[in-house]
């Protein structure tokens, strides 16, 4: 089969790979899952008035007393726990999403503005990086989460903090190698301005090592920020992401109710590990040494 | 030698220093540093005497240096809480931290890498793919999760091991350990296995990708030529060569190994320096806070002056380049 354009080679290769298709699959259908879950959710588990307390800590299958099956059970509050977890992967994607964008453009425009004007400047910003590399991320977010407070931006914030340095590292390996063809000599010797010249011609051809990095550190930023909110320093109780699900589910499991804690895991997991399996093939595909 | 050592040692000065410059001016000057250092609900009298005792009426140039002093000196502080040198009290946790990271590095390392290196040796073994999807997991899924089923599955089910806290102790050197004791073992086993499945998996998957590279190589057909069995190859020559990594690993991981237990303390309820934080986070006790963030980076610094070293001394190419 030959393909005409460099994306359709590219599906072809990625086809190949069943696991990895099938990865791709689920993260499609978790997304579109999240998006629609005020339309499929059977309660909205936000709204404490549609909220039984009698129906609490049910296990699954029980049918509560609005009249539907808790198929994933209750949680402490008498919350369906399959809507409470449809909401959450929304919440659970939307910060992961949101703090790899953002860490994506700022990681990307430091380390290509480093490669390209070089000396004093790209040697002060790569060891910073360098440096903040050495401390482990959960650490970074931890630390920010706990000086900054509660809350989406803070919490962002601190993701964006702990992974921005991953992808400035990537952006100026590539753009190092990118700055020394003939190609980047020939727009400099125009009259375009630098900014153009990084943006419009060293990043673009930067993109696929970017892109990789960036499926690793949405599902990186996704588990950590599980992780933080499990620890008590993410989101707000109001809306529970998964790991505050989990977190609320701690407390009952010692009492054997595993199901608040384990089902929202499970969809945390599943989530993480299709967005890990579709990553893991497209670094191999672009990885030049094992290209036959 | 020397000389590359003096180069890092002054190299890892200054980066000491631009790091408390940056806790100085993150908590002293952007938030309300007195806050850090008195108690919220003092007395106006007593704020008063302490802005002046602490000199945060000086410039900021030289309330940096008396910070940089009072660090020297080790002073921190007192815990809003627990009402003691802050410094005392994050000693008195690092034991329980220590065992509980030792235990999860050397057992990550130890199963890790032979492991890895068989699963390299012969790829396609069904021990081998085994050996691969018990590492995908380990990478993939949260750390405090897996806790939280281990919670489960072996204390609350089938009862074989408590669910937290530290157990029994011996007393060593003036220090409370519990892997002295039969019982604290019985308490550690659940947190160090938590804690180490992430380095598990990371010793595997560097061992395999190592080992499958040098068997490839000219040194393991000369030595296979020479009549060595192939048990001898892996642990003289293999093992050799892919230590480098190995030890860099070992070393960076040791540290955010540390870091991370402040997720597994939490779960296991381990009286560690990671619950303590995450309890002065939430307690909003300061001191402790400022005093953590200095000694981690601290801890940082000298476990990555540390790999250089080692480094060095493992492969004389880097020894001899850097020293001239």
């Amino acid at each position: 089969m030959s393909a005409t354009t460099p994306l359709a080679r590219f599906w072809d290769d990625f086809r190949a790979n069943t696991l990895a298709v099938i990865a791709l699959g689920v993260v499609i259908a978790i997304v579109l899952i999240a998006l629609a879950a005020p339309l499929i959710a059977p309660q909205n588990p936000y709204d404490l008035a549609t909220l039984v307390l009698t129906d609490a800590r049910r296990p699954p299958g029980f049918v509560g007393s609005k009249g539907f099956t808790h198929w994933l059970g209750t949680d402490a509050q008498g919350r369906d726990l399959l809507s409470a977890i449809l909401y959450g992967l929304r919440i659970s994607i939307q910060i992961g999403i949101l703090a790899g964008v953002i860490a994506f453009g700022i990681g990307a425009t430091l380390g290509t503005f480093a490669a390209y004007f070089g000396g004093r400047i790209e040697a002060l910003i790569m060891r910073i990086i360098d440096l903040q590399l050495s401390f482990p991320a959960i650490l970074l977010a931890l630390v920010l989460a706990a000086l900054l407070g509660q809350g989406k931006g803070p919490l962002i914030a601190a993701l964006v903090t702990a992974q921005y340095a991953y992808f400035a590292r990537t952006a100026h390996g590539a753009a190092s190698a990118e700055r020394s063809k003939d190609y980047v000599e020939a727009a400099l010797s125009t009259p375009l301005s630098p900014r153009r010249v990084v943006f419009r011609h060293i990043l673009p051809n930067c993109m696929p090592p970017l892109i990789v990095v960036a499926t690793v550190q949405i599902a990186n930023s996704i588990a950590l920020e599980a992780t933080l909110s499990f620890l008590g320093l993410g989101l707000p109780v109001s809306e529970p992401s998964l790991g505050m699900l989990i977190a609320n589910g701690f407390q009952y499991m010692l009492s054997g109710r595993y199901w608040i804690s384990i089902y929202p895991g499970v969809a945390l997991i599943i989530l993480i590990v299709a967005i890990n399996l579709v990553g893991d093939q497209i670094r191999d595909q672009l990885n030049p040494r094992l290209r036959r | 030698m020397l000389g590359f050592m003096i180069q890092r040692l002054l190299q890892a000065l200054v980066v000491m220093l631009v790091i408390s410059a940056l806790v100085f001016i993150g908590v002293y000057a952007v938030g309300n540093p007195i806050d850090v250092l008195i108690s919220p609900d003092a007395t106006q009298a007593i704020r008063e005497a302490a802005i002046k005792a602490y000199g945060l009426d000086q410039p900021l140039w030289k309330q940096y240096l008396d910070f940089l002093a009072r660090l020297v000196r080790g002073d921190f502080g007192r815990s809003f809480i627990y009402n003691m040198p802050v410094l005392d009290l994050i000693a008195s946790r690092i034991p329980a931290t220590l065992e509980l990271t030792l235990v999860a590095v050397l057992g990550a390392t130890f199963l890790g890498v032979p492991l890895g290196m068989y699963a390299g040796y012969r790829p396609d073994s069904v021990l081998a793919k085994i050996i691969m999807t018990v590492s995908i997991f380990g990478f993939s899924v949260p750390t405090f999760w897996i806790g939280l089923v281990l919670i489960f599955t072996f204390a609350v089910q089938l009862g074989w091991l408590p669910a937290g806290n530290r157990g029994d102790t011996a007393t060593l050197f003036g220090v409370e350990w519990s892997l002295l004791t039969a019982n604290g073992w019985k308490h550690l086993l659940l947190p160090a296995l938590n804690l180490s499945l992430f380095k598990f998996a990371m010793m595997v998957r560097l061992a395999r990708a190592g080992t499958r590279e040098t068997m490839l190589t000219d040194t393991v057909r000369f030595a296979r030529a020479a009549g060595e069995s192939e048990f001898t190859i892996l642990r003289r020559h293999v093992l050799r060569l892919i230590a480098i990594p190995i030890v860099t690993v070992f070393g960076l991981e040791f540290g955010s190994t540390m870091a991370f237990a402040v997720v597994t303390e939490t779960i296991f309820s381990w009286p560690g320096v990671g619950k303590l934080i995450i309890d002065s986070i939430s307690s909003l006790d300061r001191p402790v806070m400022v005093a953590y963030l200095m000694l981690v980076a601290f801890f940082f610094i000298i476990i990555n002056l540390l790999v250089d070293l080692s480094y060095a001394a493992l492969d004389p190419r880097l020894r001899t380049r850097r020293a001239t």
